[in-house]
């Protein structure tokens, strides 16, 4: 018996929206094996992982904040991928983005003049944007590997805040730990006493934004048709290069804003280590959200979840935290092995008998 | 041993790796493959490696563990993207975030552990001839091994009919299937010497070059493999050569940092500059390949696509 790939004539509909539940189907048949191998009972440890986050409203509260830097940079990140251009160092981005705006707002310590948080926010999201130029500018520029570079940045920008965290912006009243002072100017909440900061609703925002610019706007078609048919983009008179940097700004904008929302928001301050992995998560959130901005914003949940879960599972069931990584990357293959069924049908035929 | 020698040794230790991963990746890519897993297949490597020689007390045992924990790791992506046609780019990054992940549930009962370094060949006489005994006769057997591997490599590709097979499967896999090669088969294989290679790369970092076991602790060296394949032009030689220059400057910063104290000032910079530099040399030297006009240092022509045979 032999499983074979067959073209289906086009994109199946029904699979698109159906290939995501799956891959999430399996992934808690997959944890449900990993726990039991863990030795914990099934059952017990999906509802710990999978359900008790989403019991009580702190909590509830805590995958929005969660889910946000996930959906501000999977909705980037999808804009690169639908262009077909490999931007895998939004953890970077999102770092510098964090720096720069961590360190304006060290600038206006002792004064709170109005604008103040309007410019940490711009000036992380232009740190972002940089950052995220770089690779994009040496693609078009030298046609290097925006792969590879991208990551690299990643580890360059871990030093980067590294160094002025632990050097100039170290706060002398933290007892020689690697912090900078608390910020003067933070993002404000959503409501008194809510762990939720305005950024939640730039992610909202930026969702819709990124659902006109896709399907309503001359730019959006632009990007999909030079990912999709970069040959049919030349004709059309659309040039690549300016796409790309297009794309590569974009995303390293949201990356740095969700970075210094993150910093001024909920930490409101830098600390070391400040790397949180969002980056990469992000990465698995475009993918499960089919590139798609909605459906980016409802994967942003469900791996926000992730977080939350592999803490729970860690401080009541003693698994350790690397549970969150194995989860997530079984669900990355699994959408991966799902979305294949969008193009092809598969089709098990017995095997032949064999022609000598 | 003198200093000059000590470091030239210390250069050999960190380049090992990047040599092994290196040309099992260059392999893959020849082969119209392109597995960004590295860094996951490696990390697996580390761990299965350390924590076996540890229970069996078995360093042969455990490098062989590794190798088979790194094929084992590349056949999941082996069939994603070539069972199933899956997006290569983004089934390597899965590879990797699971096995970052992986090695931390399953290393989690060894940290701390130590065991003594796999030994160095000494062959008395030689080993001791000033300067070239140490450095010539006096490693271990893994670097021994990864230069015969690269040279094996080389003969593979460009002396064997196999090899021709293959550079010819990455080049254009339509008409090598129209010639009748097994496409997938051919590629499989060459996905799961990359893994073996990627597996043994992660063994050395944790039986050979610092022998214990820590969450983490590839720190990116996988994904420089893969920059080495590049700035090898998808060469062996070249790939050595480079793969000994990136293990100089990822040794260097320490080196450096240790002499830091006798250094001129234009050199004392702080050392998170010194740390960064061989992710910043990666890049330029990226930059420097990828901007050259040589034709021949370009990618196989099929490296990425996927390919499903019609039948």
């Amino acid at each position: 018996m032999r499983i074979e790939l067959e073209k289906r004539a086009e994109r199946s509909r029904l699979m698109a929206l159906v290939s995501p539940l799956i891959a999430i189907l399996l992934t808690v048949v997959s944890a449900a094996v990993i726990f039991s191998l863990y030795g914990k009972a099934p059952g017990d440890a999906l509802y710990v992982y999978f359900v008790k986050p989403l019991t009580s409203l702190r909590t509830a509260q805590e995958l929005v904040v969660r889910a946000t830097p996930l959906v501000l940079m999977g909705v980037g990140l999808s804009l690169c991928y639908v262009s077909n251009n490999w931007n895998i160092g939004a953890e970077g981005q999102y770092i510098i983005g964090a720096t720069v705006g961590g360190g304006i707002a060290l600038l206006f310590q002792g004064q709170t003049p109005f604008y103040a948080v309007p410019l940490i926010m711009v000036g992380g999201m232009v740190g972002g944007a940089l950052w995220g130029l770089i690779p994009g500018l040496l693609k078009t520029r030298f046609n290097t590997n925006e792969i590879l570079t991208s990551l690299m940045l990643v580890y360059i920008a871990e030093r980067i805040i590294d160094y002025f965290v632990r050097g100039p912006w170290r706060d002398p009243a933290g007892l020689n730990f690697p912090l900078t002072a608390n910020f003067d100017n933070t993002l404000p909440t959503l409501f008194r006493r809510s762990p939720i900061h305005l950024d939640s609703i730039f992610a909202v925002l930026v969702v819709i934004a990124a659902a006109i610019l896709l399907w309503r706007s001359l730019k959006g078609f632009e990007i999909r048709v030079l990912g999709e048919a970069p040959r049919a983009g030349l004709f059309a008179g659309f040039s690549p290069q300016r796409t790309t940097l297009v794309v590569f700004a974009v995303s390293g904008a949201l990356a740095g804003l969700a970075g210094v929302s993150v910093a001024d928001g909920t930490m409101g301050m830098l600390q070391i280590p400040f790397a949180s992995g969002y980056g990469f998560t992000a990465i698995i959130v475009a993918f499960l959200g089919r590139l798609n901005p909605v459906g980016i914003l409802l994967a942003g949940l469900l791996l926000a979840l992730s977080y939350l879960g592999g803490e729970a599972a860690q401080i009541s069931l003693k698994v350790p935290i690397g549970i969150t990584s194995v989860i997530q990357g079984l669900l990355l293959f699994y959408v991966l092995a799902c979305d294949t069924l969008i193009l092809y049908r598969l089709r098990v035929t017995r095997s032949e008998a064999k022609v000598v | 041993m003198n200093f000059t020698e000590a470091v030239i040794l210390t250069i050999i230790a960190s380049s090992t790796p990047f040599v092994l991963a290196g040309i099992g990746e260059l392999v893959a890519e020849r082969s119209g493959v392109l597995n960004l897993g590295v860094e996951g297949m490696m990390i697996m490597g580390t761990i299965t490696g350390f924590a076996t020689a540890y229970v069996t007390d078995s360093a042969t045992l455990g490098f062989i563990a590794a190798i088979a924990a790194g094929m084992v790791f590349s056949s999941l992506f082996a069939f994603m993207t070539l069972g199933l046609a899956a997006n290569q780019v983004a089934s390597g990054l899965a590879l990797t975030i699971l096995g970052l992940g992986l090695s931390d549930l399953v290393g989690t009962g060894f940290v701390g552990l130590n065991r003594s370094k796999i030994p160095s060949l000494d062959i008395p006489g030689l080993t001791d001839l000033p300067m070239v005994g140490p450095i010539l006769f006096g490693q271990d057997a893994l670097v021994y091994l990864s230069i015969a591997l690269v040279a094996a490599v080389w003969w593979f590709l460009y002396r064997s009919r196999g090899g021709l097979i293959l550079r010819a499967v990455g080049e254009s896999h339509v008409s090598a299937h129209a010639l009748g090669y097994p496409v997938r088969l051919i590629r499989f294989g060459a996905v799961l010497f990359g893994g073996g290679c990627a597996g043994l790369a992660g063994a050395y970092l944790s039986l050979a070059d610092t022998p214990f076991w820590g969450t983490g602790m590839t720190a990116g060296r996988g994904w420089i493999a893969l920059a080495l394949v590049v700035f090898a032009s998808w060469r062996p030689w070249r790939l050595l050569l480079g793969a000994y220059f990136f293990g100089a400057i990822w040794i260097g910063n320490l080196h450096i940092q240790a002499l830091s104290g006798s250094l001129p000032r234009w050199l004392v910079w702080p050392p998170q500059f010194w740390t960064a530099l061989p992710y910043l040399a990666t890049v330029i030297v990226l930059v420097m390949i990828s901007s050259g006009k040589d034709r021949s240092g370009a990618a196989p022509a099929s490296l990425g696509t996927p390919f499903v045979p019609d039948r």
